[in-house]
């Protein structure tokens, strides 16, 4: 016990320093921009919520991506009539994400399997559709809910007068755009790590293991598990819409776009991706995917012939010509082809792949000291 | 009334899309436990096979007029097709026919992808969870899109239903109803005779022949098939390649009505899960009276009267639906109980 204790805090420690060391880290893969590690950072938490839903309780979301967007409006709206800090829009975002949450996962947790995904696919499908249609006074429809000259703020205009042009999120009177946008991004990306540490070695979180392993078990022993897997389905419905009024902070627009199933598909994938039910897959897996999603696509043929330029024309041009496929417009198709060798060869994702590495190494030097042990648990 | 049999119609066709895609998608879950993520992929392959055919067909040649002569006085150049050159008069009744041509293309070609499929990916799935086939289908399907994308390019190419079909019906005069208040384009009443057809086909093939006798054995207990010594997976892996062929050839006469692009079977997937799910997991008749069910229901939601009183309401119609009808009915119309809901 005492050692597992010992792992988590090294673990802790790790993660915050490789969070806060995140613009040095991504420096070799050219992934240095503020607004990209933001967007690693929040899709970070967004895939660490989604874990403590699918990876503890086996429950199989497909609308999760309606928190994110019911967040992001929220925090705009908050924005729009009251005040450009940004502490009362993350708060109203969590809150409203919880309560559609809370809606959602009483009626949706009714069935499981497949017909559970089912209904938060449909339920996340008309928050989708609505905001597109009757919604429109509030989403703004195609344009996108975003800020105006006009807005009240009224809190704002409490204590001074409105400047010339949009004002800027700040927190404390500091703008959050660039660094201190994603180092705020960061910060509350490790509290989101922590917390979910906590939950994993709760009893709650234990509870929750118990529903995904043997739900009739459950029952048998006297226990309603729907309390425990609705908590659960709150918890990850605030993660994403922290994560939603983030995404508000670091570009105060949001769009209907980030409801759509596609975004939900993303989280699910970045979850499996990274490793179902452990710790720091979900934020690696979500980190690739945005990594592909942005660097991957912008790389076009004249970087990859200066990239190959110290080979012979003739097998330069070859090498250019086949790689171009897979980067640029292609990269969905390195994505696809990069799912089905993780799901063939590594089941529990990259970190079940970071596992056997580890094992391997292990093996290879003798040495016998335990697992670590945020990496124990692997999926399924 | 003219307005509602114009819904039913127009429900019917688009129903009948989803109830063969839908079809094929509850087929392999039954048979082989899978879900199959790549399904609307099968659908979109199936469109750009028609595609393919109309290429093939359309290859043109440059043959020199003997006679006239352009203003600058060269030969002028006429691009005639080959199908034309050679075969004459059929060449160019084949082009007309491209489309439904294309079935003959479809079937094969179909058929080879879904074993191709089933051999090399999908049987090494049939234990794993079901998080792990989504992922390895949902990333073929992308793999799939993409090739497609960079053979026939990002833009939706239009193809054109036989000349025979391709005006419009008009249901009204022909029902004795008011001239003109009902008319339908032909072609959807082509495409909905044609998926009742292929429905009829796939039913009576699994309820009066032997094989489909045993593939409906396997689905009900497999081990117990697997020990008279019947090789289940292998015919397993047949119905497979039997969904594909459904959904290519859903595809291929949906062409007509909707320009196919690589995209296109993302945007039918999610529609035929909500419908194989509303029919209920893995049961066939399920999935075709859902499939009509929801095309319908969108079809009337959509009629001004209806959207003037609940805005809105024909974008979200089949999900709510769908939500109603499994939080009423569980297993959804016709599942089955213990089926995908572990």
């Amino acid at each position: 016990m005492t050692s597992t204790k010992r792992n988590d805090w090294l673990l802790m420690l790790g993660f915050t320093l490789a969070a806060l060391a995140a613009p040095l880290l991504a420096q070799p893969f050219g992934a240095n921009y503020p607004d990209l590690l933001q967007k690693f950072a929040i899709y970070g938490i967004f895939a660490i919520g989604f874990n403590i839903l699918f990876g503890l309780t086996g429950y199989l979301s497909f609308g999760h991506a309606a928190f994110l967007g019911v967040g992001s409006y929220a925090a705009v709206w908050m924005f729009k009539l009251f005040t450009m800090e940004i502490i009362p829009a993350i708060i109203f975002g969590v809150i409203v994400a919880a309560l559609f949450a809370l809606v959602m996962g009483w009626l949706s947790l009714r069935r499981s399997g497949i017909y559970f995904s089912i209904l938060t696919l449909a339920f996340a499908q008309m928050s989708y559709a609505l905001a597109y249609s009757v919604l429109v006074p509030i989403t703004n429809g195609e344009t996108a809910l975003q800020l105006r000259l006009t807005d009240p703020r009224y809190i704002d205009r409490m204590f001074f007068p409105a400047a010339p042009g949009l004002p800027s999120t700040q927190l404390f009177g500091v703008k959050m755009s660039g660094y201190p946008g994603f180092y705020l991004c960061a910060v509350l990306l490790i509290i989101a790590f922590y917390i979910s540490l906590r939950i994993f070695r709760s009893p709650f979180g234990t509870m929750l293991r118990g529903v995904k392993t043997n739900q009739t078990r459950m029952n048998y022993t006297g226990l309603n598990p729907r309390p425990y897997t609705l908590a659960a389905f709150v918890i990850s419905g605030m993660y994403a819409g922290l994560a939603g009024a983030l995404l508000a902070i670091t570009d105060p627009l949001a769009g209907a776009e980030r409801m759509q199933w596609t975004a939900s598909g993303e989280v699910v994938l970045m979850t499996i991706l990274g490793g179902v039910g452990t710790l720091v897959g979900p934020v690696i897996g979500a980190g690739l995917i945005k990594y592909f999603e942005n660097i991957f696509s912008a790389i076009n043929e004249q970087t990859l012939h200066s990239f190959f330029s110290f080979l012979p024309d003739s097998i330069q041009n070859a090498v250019v010509a086949v790689l171009n496929l897979f980067v640029g417009d292609g990269w969905e198709l390195t994505l696809g082809i990069l799912f089905m060798f993780i799901v063939v060869f590594l089941p529990g994702g990259i970190m079940e792949g970071i596992e056997k590495l580890v094992g391997l190494f292990r093996r290879l030097t003798g040495s016998k000291s335990g697992r670590s042990a945020g990496q124990t648990q692997a999926a399924e | 009334m003219d307005a509602i049999i114009l819904q039913i119609l127009n429900g019917l066709d688009k129903g009948g899309a989803y109830a063969l895609i839908a079809l094929g998608l509850t087929l392999v879950f039954g048979t082989l436990g899978v879900v199959n993520f790549a399904h609307g992929a099968l659908f979109m392959l199936g469109a750009f096979c028609a595609v393919t055919m109309n290429k093939i067909l359309t290859l043109q040649q440059v043959v020199l007029d003997p006679i006239k002569k352009t203003p600058w006085g060269t030969p002028l150049e006429i691009n005639t097709s080959y199908a034309e050159t050679y075969l004459g008069d059929f060449g160019r009744l084949l082009i007309d026919y491209s489309v439904p041509a294309s079935i003959l293309l479809a079937i094969p070609v179909m058929a080879l992808i879904g074993l191709a499929m089933e051999r090399g990916l999908i049987r090494f799935f049939y234990h794993r969870s079901h998080a792990d086939q989504i992922l390895v289908t949902f990333g073929l399907a992308i793999v799939l899109q993409e090739i497609v994308r960079n053979l026939f390019g990002a833009n939706s190419i239009p193809q054109a239903a036989p000349a025979i079909v391709a005006g419009s019906f008009n249901v009204g005069a022909f029902l004795g109803l008011d001239p003109y208040g009902i008319v339908y384009p032909w072609w959807r009443l082509v495409y909905l005779a044609f998926s009742l057809a292929v429905i009829a086909l796939v039913f009576s093939f699994l309820q009066f022949t032997t094989y489909g006798m045993v593939v409906r054995a396997g689905m009900a207990d497999r081990e117990t098939v697997g020990f008279l010594g019947i090789n289940i997976e292998r015919r397993f892996a047949v119905v497979f390649g039997i969904a594909a062929v459904v959904a290519g050839l859903a595809g291929v006469m949906y062409t007509p009505i909707l320009p196919p692009d690589f995209h296109m079977g993302m945007d039918f997937l999610v529609l035929s899960f909500v419908v194989v799910v509303v029919g209920g997991m893995g049961s066939l008749p399920g999935a075709i009276a859902a499939g009509f069910l929801l095309g319908i229901l969108e079809s009337f939601a959509s009629m001004n009267e209806i959207t003037s009183i609940l805005p809105g309401i024909n974008q979200i119609i089949i999900y709510l639906v769908a939500v109603i009808i499994l939080l009423v009915r569980p297993r959804g119309l016709m599942g089955r109980k213990g089926v995908m809901e572990s």
